[in-house]
């Protein structure tokens, strides 16, 4: 009885205490939803409904000039036994991987340069910025940019026929896989260099004094210390560049001349020839990749604690 | 000083080559721009002239280019402020937890990551099933939108989970309203940042192609009409474009940092007037 009472008084004094949070919890929600309305409603109708869009019309049905509305599977049953469609989705996942490696190589080694080796802020600033710069800028000029270099009379092969190192023109430079990577590690550097240098900015420097101090040497340093520490600008870039390459169409048609083939360009010949059905079963194969692709990188990280 | 490691000259030297593999291709096109009239589009140069940039003025020789121009720049305006002001409003909102804005959240990151072709192929089937009219500035703004933003939203929230809540806490205190809080004292904190996330709004709209490819209709913006000219252009025409579109670009990439550099200077001059009495 006595036991009761006290349930009975505490729950007295109780509610205004809740009703006061949960008020102020309510405007919270209330003021969140408010501010970031303007950001839903543009992903709703640009991002969330575009995609609804290209499930739908996936199972559509196309004739040479128009396409109609039905639910059948023709497209993915097409796409899911052709041959073509594996030699393309390997193709591109072979494009992901070099590209991949080649600007971890190159952002990794251009970060620890950075921010280890360049000792004033105001140098490591100037740079940076200097790395950035070319981000702001038109990729598809960087892209006509190689002509010059790559091309049959370009700089390169006049170069090194002057040097006598070859004899003809090599002409696998200019339209081939060898540019398309060339150009997608030009592009999408940047993208490795930005979030390993922020996250190796942020390690405390007497980690490697410590470890200094205790005999390790540079390259010691190097792998017990300091890329443990990069991981998550490494895992950020990574998702960039990946999602980037994979999802890309113009770089691989302009500096292969349309002679090479990945998914974004199976997809945009699909709309050149008004096979929007098609085009967006692939479009759904694709964002399906990437997606899973993401999930997977994003288990290694966690991007909210790393902004 | 204590002396450099021998690793420091040779990490150096890679940064500079990786800065000639960054730079050299662009400088290479604009010094071809400046080819004689019987140039090509490789070395050797056959004599210097301004004749490729006069070409530019011919209208049959290289298209609409200065009204795709007009209209990129435009564009580029109009996703510059929207991308300030949403992604201002969206940081604000997204100091506190609120529900769902889990679900935001990864919808940014969807908008990072996605495939451009399907933003482009999305909205324009959306806008073409719709009988709404594919333009630049309805369908192309935005999906222009949904790369921008997540630019300036991750901006906006490393901007905030920096920022030193006790401003907000003295302004509550001598009595300001939420409103005049953030107005008076957050907005002009992360000013230099804003400008940061209106440099990103602006060329990224404006050099964009792949999401703007198949939802600007029937009037060009600049990369998609640069891009036309690849196909059909062999001239050294297409080298004096780029270097002219290459150099606006720095020209407002300068205007924002020396903006930026501005505002931080009369802050360090400014800072504080505790202790100096009314103003």
């Amino acid at each position: 009885m006595s036991d009761q009472t006290q349930t009975i008084s505490l729950e007295a004094t109780m509610p205004t205490a809740t009703s006061k949070r949960q008020s102020h919890g309510l405007s919270d929600a209330l003021s969140g939803w408010l501010m970031s309305l303007p950001l839903a409603l543009i992903l709703f109708f640009f991002l969330l409904l575009p995609i609804l869009t290209i499930v739908i019309v996936s199972f559509w049905g196309a004739t040479e000039y128009s396409i109609y509305p039905a639910f059948q599977f023709d497209n993915y049953e097409f796409l899911l036994t052709s041959p073509v469609t594996y030699q393309v989705f390997l193709n591109t996942i072979k494009y992901a991987v070099i590209a991949w490696a080649a600007t971890l190589l190159i952002g990794f080694t251009i970060a620890y340069f950075l921010a280890f080796h360049v000792r004033s802020l105001v140098w490591q600033i100037a740079f940076f910025l200097l790395c950035t710069i070319p981000f702001w800028t038109s990729n598809i000029i960087r892209m006509i940019s190689w002509i010059p270099f790559l091309g049959r009379n370009g700089i390169a092969n006049s170069t090194l026929m002057d040097l006598g190192i070859i004899d003809q023109p090599l002409e696998w430079l200019l339209y081939s896989d060898f540019a398309v990577i060339l150009a997608f590690v030009h592009l999408y550097t940047l993208f490795m260099v930005v979030p390993i240098f922020n996250t190796m900015m942020r390690i405390d420097k007497s980690l490697l004094e410590a470890a200094y101090d205790n005999g390790a040497t540079g390259f010691q340093t190097l792998t017990n210390v300091i890329i443990p520490l990069t991981k998550p600008g490494i895992m950020i870039g990574s998702i960039f560049v990946i999602t980037l390459v994979m999802g890309d169409f113009i770089t691989v048609r302009f500096m292969s001349g349309s002679q090479k083939a990945n998914v974004g360009r199976l997809i945009s010949n699909d709309i050149g020839l008004l096979q929007y059905p098609s085009a967006c079963a692939t479009a759904v194969i694709l964002l399906i990749t990437v997606l899973l692709v993401i999930a997977v990188m994003l288990r290694f990280v966690d991007i909210r604690k790393e902004l | 000083m204590e002396t450099r490691p021998r690793s420091f000259y040779f990490l150096a030297a890679f940064f500079i080559l990786f800065l000639v593999f960054l730079y050299g291709p662009t400088i290479t096109i604009a010094i071809l721009s400046f080819q004689g009239p019987q140039g090509g589009l490789t070395f050797p140069m056959r004599g210097v002239s301004l004749h490729w940039f006069h070409e530019l003025f011919q209208q049959q020789a290289v298209g609409d280019i200065w009204g795709s121009f007009a209209r990129s720049f435009v564009l580029g305006l109009m996703v510059m402020v929207t991308t300030v002001v949403v992604s201002v409003m969206g940081g604000l909102a997204f100091r506190k937890r609120f529900p769902g804005s889990g679900v935001v959240f990864y919808l940014i990151i969807t908008s990072l990551v996605i495939p451009s072709i399907l933003i482009s192929l999305g909205v324009g089937l959306i806008f073409s099933q719709s009988g709404l009219t594919v333009h630049w500035s309805t369908s192309g703004f935005g999906s222009q939108l949904t790369w921008t933003l997540p630019f300036g939203l991750l901006i906006m929230f490393a901007v905030f989970n920096r920022f030193d809540k006790s401003f907000e806490e003295a302004a509550r205190d001598q009595g300001a309203s939420a409103w005049q809080t953030i107005w008076h004292v957050v907005l002009p904190i992360i000013a230099p940042m804003l400008i940061g996330v209106a440099l990103f709004g602006f060329t990224l709209s404006y050099d964009e192609f792949a999401r703007t490819l198949l939802t600007a209709g029937s009037y060009n913006t600049l990369p998609l009409e640069i891009f036309g000219m690849t196909t059909n252009v062999t001239t050294p025409v297409i080298f004096a474009l780029g270097t002219l579109t290459t150099g606006f670009s720095l020209v407002i990439i300068a205007v924002f940092l020396i903006t930026v550099l501005v505002l931080n200077r009369r802050r360090a001059r400014q800072g504080s007037d505790a202790g100096k009495g009314m103003v």
